[in-house]
């Protein structure tokens, strides 16, 4: 299949004596949108930072674009250089739980920074980019505030027009609403389905169920570095197989 | 009064050298503090173990020592190797501030949140790119205080070089006190040290404004 995105191979991760992941197998074709559930310390979030490389996977394949940024050959990993992991990585664009966006930065330099800084746009190019992107989040106001001055949904939303500004193929968040209040998960979710119908090939690990069932075409249930089940929402939320799944359901809704 | 101010322009002439002294101080050490701190956060074990060596042995032992050591101790291993007292002190007090400066730089450094490497990495950006752009930029904020109060304590040490005979603000006091029989200009030489002071806490304050732009 050619809009393979993304492809994982019995991918392992352990910090030590702890095993993370235990061997995950996941594809994500060209615009589909996977949400990842499951308890906490499922692993979901360590899964996420192995595809975008914050984790160096400790076994199995990792494939972005059939370009391989973790491979085993005759159970041995083969070594990829750092900047060929970089560039192939340079596909992903990823949205964290706690922002972290630039806080010496304005709104607008926090979008414009890695686009100027690796030579992919002028500083001009990046503005215009920047500008457009604020307002696709709706901030376009606050393009020259500095993030400590902005909400925590709205900081939320600059992180993810800078992400954005990478012009990534496929977007992965991780926990994106976990860190804000209540009232202010709405708006950004609001823009993750804006993405959703722009057809943005995206990877969202999050505990908002109702949201996960109504913008996933999949969702994929963790528990214990594995995936437990893999199916289409009305499947996972109405009828699941596993018994774990309906326990889980029933303590988050 | 006329005696005050002639006594104030003597021991003013020995600022002109506690200026100096002061100056090629910072304007060395600060950069070799860098150099040294990014060796410090580096992941080079032997290079680290060198560094600790410098920052333990230059901060474990006096400055005064230190000022001995370079311009009495130096030509007894080095045979006919001997630096003129002014260099001889500006070379101690460079190693000395640069010890400081190291630890300081490197505490900024090591207190920016791993999430800032995380978004540049995510971002494309390398390791170069990541620490010029983002960690340094953050990492001056955060030791402007303790940059100042080196400074200030800096202004206060070049009081030491007297021991070498250096005529700095200090040593033109000492010789109309010990000329005059009179306790003056130990008071105008209090006055200047407050004076330089004065103005380093003021410009430090300015930069500090300057980055509360963000939190």
């Amino acid at each position: 299949m050619n809009d393979l995105m993304i492809k994982v191979e019995d991918l392992h991760k352990n910090f030590g004596e702890l095993e993370v992941l235990n061997g995950i197998n996941l594809e994500v074709s060209q615009g589909e949108i996977v949400s990842v559930i499951g308890p906490s310390g499922s692993g979901k979030s360590t899964l996420l930072r192995c595809l975008i490389h914050l984790e160096k996977a400790s076994s199995g394949n990792i494939l972005i674009e059939n370009n391989p940024i973790a491979s085993e050959k005759n159970g041995k990993q083969t070594h990829i250089a750092e900047n060929v992991i970089r560039d192939r990585c340079r596909k992903l664009g990823m949205v964290f739980q706690n922002f972290n966006l630039f806080p010496h930065k304005t709104a607008l330099e926090n979008i414009c920074e890695a686009p100027v800084a690796i030579g992919r746009k002028s500083k001009k190019e990046a503005v215009i980019l920047g500008e457009k992107l604020l307002a696709r989040v709706g901030l376009a106001d606050k393009r020259d505030s500095y993030p400590c001055y902005l909400s925590g949904g709205q900081k939320q939303r600059v992180a993810i027009a800078r992400a954005l500004a990478m012009e990534p193929d496929v977007m992965l968040f991780d926990e994106p609403t976990s860190a804000l209040d209540p009232e202010l998960i709405g708006e950004v979710l609001s823009v993750i389905k804006d993405l959703a119908k722009e057809n943005m090939t995206m990877i969202i690990v999050t505990h908002e169920m109702t949201f996960a069932r109504e913008v996933s075409d999949r969702i994929v249930f963790m528990d214990e570095g594995e995936i437990i089940e893999a199916a289409a929402p009305e499947k996972l939320f109405g009828n699941p197989d596993h018994p774990r799944i309906k326990t889980f359901l029933e303590k988050m809704l | 009064m006329e005696y005050i101010i002639d006594s104030a322009w003597y021991i003013l002439q020995g600022c002109t050298t506690t200026l100096k002294l002061f100056a090629m101080t910072l304007v060395f050490s600060m950069p070799l503090g860098f150099i040294c701190a990014m060796a410090k956060t580096s992941k080079l074990a032997p290079l680290k173990m060198l560094m600790g060596f410098y920052t333990s042995v230059v901060r474990g032992t006096p400055l005064l020592l230190q000022l001995f050591f370079i311009y009495y101790g130096l030509p007894i291993f080095f045979p006919g190797f001997r630096l003129e007292r002014f260099s001889a002190a500006v070379l101690t007090f460079i190693i000395n501030y640069g010890a400081y400066f190291t630890e300081i730089f490197r505490g900024g450094i090591q207190s920016i949140e791993k999430g800032q490497y995380e978004a540049s990495k995510v971002l494309g950006m390398n390791y170069r790119q990541t620490m010029s752009r983002i960690i340094f930029p953050q990492t001056i904020k955060r030791v402007l205080p303790p940059v100042a109060n080196e400074a200030i304590t800096l202004v206060k040490d070049t009081a030491l070089v007297v021991v070498l005979g250096i005529g700095e603000v200090l040593r033109n006091s000492k010789e109309i006190v010990a000329r005059d029989f009179t306790i003056s200009p130990f008071i105008i030489a209090a006055v200047i040290y407050l004076i330089l002071n004065y103005s380093l806490v003021l410009m430090f304050r300015k930069l500090e404004n300057r980055y509360s732009v963000y939190e």
